[in-house]
């Protein structure tokens, strides 16, 4: 049995909007992640994903409940917890070889050592030739492999990353991939992974995380034992994932009481 | 830009000033009462010799130094105040609500208002009362630094600095603190890696701001009392002894100056904060 790396109890979240209206974001989650565990976590747009990924990191803290970190209450955000955001989150004013290196940068690494890490890593990437650049010269993909290989650099013992491949086309989306896999063969880290992308989900997780649409609550939990590397084509890889889009449309258009948002909409024409 | 576009760019920005120089000699010729509108040729003799003694007042020039030294003293006591503060007002709500309804009276109030309050407090008081020297050179320089004068010119450029500095760290991005964040940065590599830098550029545009308003209490801080030098008094004195053509070349001094000081600073925004404009 492996250790216990986040064991995440009972967390509840409603935030209060500026109309003074509690929306209540996550219900009531319980999940319990393992040392080198891959997890995906699925679910409609706006069903709480991304705030869970933030109460991990500890930018921001659970109504209820609470989250534990290799035994400990998080309290606040800490390098041992990496995170790609959803949102372009790179310093517009460092180079992208700037960047990469703020991690240890700010570790008390020596200028030499950061730059040599942040090279490696955006080799890593595919990004090397564009050391020198500012994320504005990026292209929005570009941006996002930047601050993945940011958040590798760090080195995290836990990688949080919301929809990290979402912007990218699906040749770079696969390489990358494998890429992550191997990162996490290699370091041993573990990966809470939000996307929107059952593919993508079935080829990279150990388990999946099937979320019910607002108030987020754990619909299903899936382990997915397909051996790896996993085969697109695999018939059980299809098969799974006919399984989960039944669950999301069912999320999406079915027992839901409250009318679809925008997002929703798109989803859902996404999904069928 | 080619450099053939850029010299046309410069010959093209000189149409106007010509035009207007050909009005004034024209219409000053017309008029021909150097009381009302001197010769183009008067004011101009003056420029070209900064060094020459006028009105028994010193030069051009060493007027014009007096009241930059004024200006900068004021303007640097204001910055180094409303930069910190307005960063800490800037991501500190707490601290934001403690002073912002009472900066929010002064702000309104023109620094010229504060004369007579000022001229009570301070009266002719210079920095020289201040620091206790009473002879020799530096007691000349620092007689010439009223209070009553480095103040008004203090409050005159500590609200746009302090305006854009507040606003400037308030837009920076959420998530880029939050990346840094789950960096490891404790609360101090938050100020200097993240907020400083993004805020920067409207901090800096505050600053230049606050420069030009500085510049422009400079005539009536000069007007105060005790002053006996400085471009602003130079203006002044010359009307009452009807030289027009004294006031308007310490005018065109004021504007030039005032033009240089902006001009430095739009160097400098445009080589350091590229990234701004671009960003998106
Ligand atoms: N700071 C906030 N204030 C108020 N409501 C919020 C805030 N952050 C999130 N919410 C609400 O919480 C719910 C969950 O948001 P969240 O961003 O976690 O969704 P998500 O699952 O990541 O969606 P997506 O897939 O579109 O990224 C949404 O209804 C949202 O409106
Ligand atoms: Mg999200």
């Amino acid at each position: 049995m492996q250790d216990e790396v986040l064991s995440i109890n009972n967390v509840s979240k409603t935030f209060v909007t500026e109309k003074g209206l509690g929306v209540c974001a996550l219900d009531n989650i319980s999940l319990s992640i393992k040392e080198n565990d891959f997890i995906c976590l699925v679910g409609p747009s706006g069903c709480g994903k991304s705030t869970l990924l933030r109460i991990i990191a500890g930018l921001e803290t659970a109504g209820e409940g609470e989250v534990l970190y290799r035994g400990n209450k998080i309290l606040k955000p800490g390098k041992r917890r990496g995170m790609v955001f959803q949102e372009y989150s790179l310093l517009p004013w460092r180079t992208v070889l700037g960047n990469v290196g703020l991690g240890p940068e700010l570790a008390g690494e020596p200028a030499v050592n950061c730059r040599k890490i942040a090279h490696e890593y955006l080799e890593m990437v595919g990004l090397e030739k564009f050391a020198g650049s500012y994320p504005y010269e990026l292209s929005g993909g570009m941006r996002q492999r930047v601050a993945i290989a940011r958040a590798l650099a760090n080195d995290p013992d836990i990688l949080l990353m919301d929809e990290p491949f979402g912007a990218l086309d699906a040749h770079t989306r696969i390489i990358l991939q494998k890429e992550l896999l191997k990162i996490c063969e290699a370091n041993r880290k573990t990966i809470v992974f939000v996307t929107h992308s059952v593919d993508e989900a079935i080829y990279l997780a150990d388990r999946i995380v099937v979320m019910t649409s607002g108030p987020g609550k754990i619909k299903e939990l899936i382990d997915v034992s397909i051996s790896r590397p996993r085969g697109r084509g695999d018939q059980s890889y299809g098969k799974l994932s006919a399984r989960i889009l039944d669950m999301l449309e069912e999320e999406v258009t079915g027992n839901s009481a409250t009318p679809l948002s925008d997002q929703q909409e798109e989803l859902r024409k996404e999904v069928i | 830009m080619s450099k053939v576009k850029r010299r046309n760019g410069f010959l093209v920005s000189l149409i106007i000033p010509v035009i207007f120089v050909v009005l004034w000699w024209v219409i000053a010729l017309r008029v021909d009462n150097p009381i009302v509108l001197p010769y183009v040729s008067q004011v101009f003799a003056l420029l070209i010799n900064p060094m020459g003694e006028l009105i028994s007042m010193g030069s051009l020039l060493s007027n014009v130094i007096v009241s930059l030294i004024r200006v900068l003293v004021g303007y640097i006591l204001a910055v180094l105040l409303a930069i910190p503060m307005g960063i800490l007002m800037g991501y500190y709500s707490s601290i934001h609500d403690l002073f912002n309804n009472f900066l929010g009276i002064f702000r309104p109030i023109p620094p010229l208002a504060w004369v007579p309050l000022v001229l009570a407090w301070f009266g002719v008081a210079s920095f020289a009362t201040l620091s206790g020297v009473e002879d020799g050179q530096l007691y000349i320089w620092l007689n010439n630094l009223k209070i009553s004068m480095v103040f008004i010119i203090f409050i005159g450029a500590l609200f746009p600095v302090l305006t854009s500095t507040i606003y400037g760290v308030r837009s920076v991005n959420k998530t880029l603190i939050d990346s840094t964040l789950v960096l490891g940065a404790n609360n101090r590599e938050i100020f200097s890696k993240v907020l400083i830098p993004a805020a920067a550029p409207s901090i800096v545009n505050g600053m230049r701001t606050g420069l030009g308003v500085a510049w422009m209490c400079l005539v009536s801080a000069e007007m105060l009392p005790g002053s006996i030098s400085g471009v602003g008094y130079l203006i002044t004195h010359a009307y009452t002894l009807a030289r027009t053509d004294i006031v308007i070349a310490g005018m065109i001094c004021i504007g030039a100056v005032g033009a240089l000081l902006d001009g430095v600073f739009r160097l400098f925004e445009n080589r350091k904060f590229k990234w701004q404009s671009m960003a998106r």
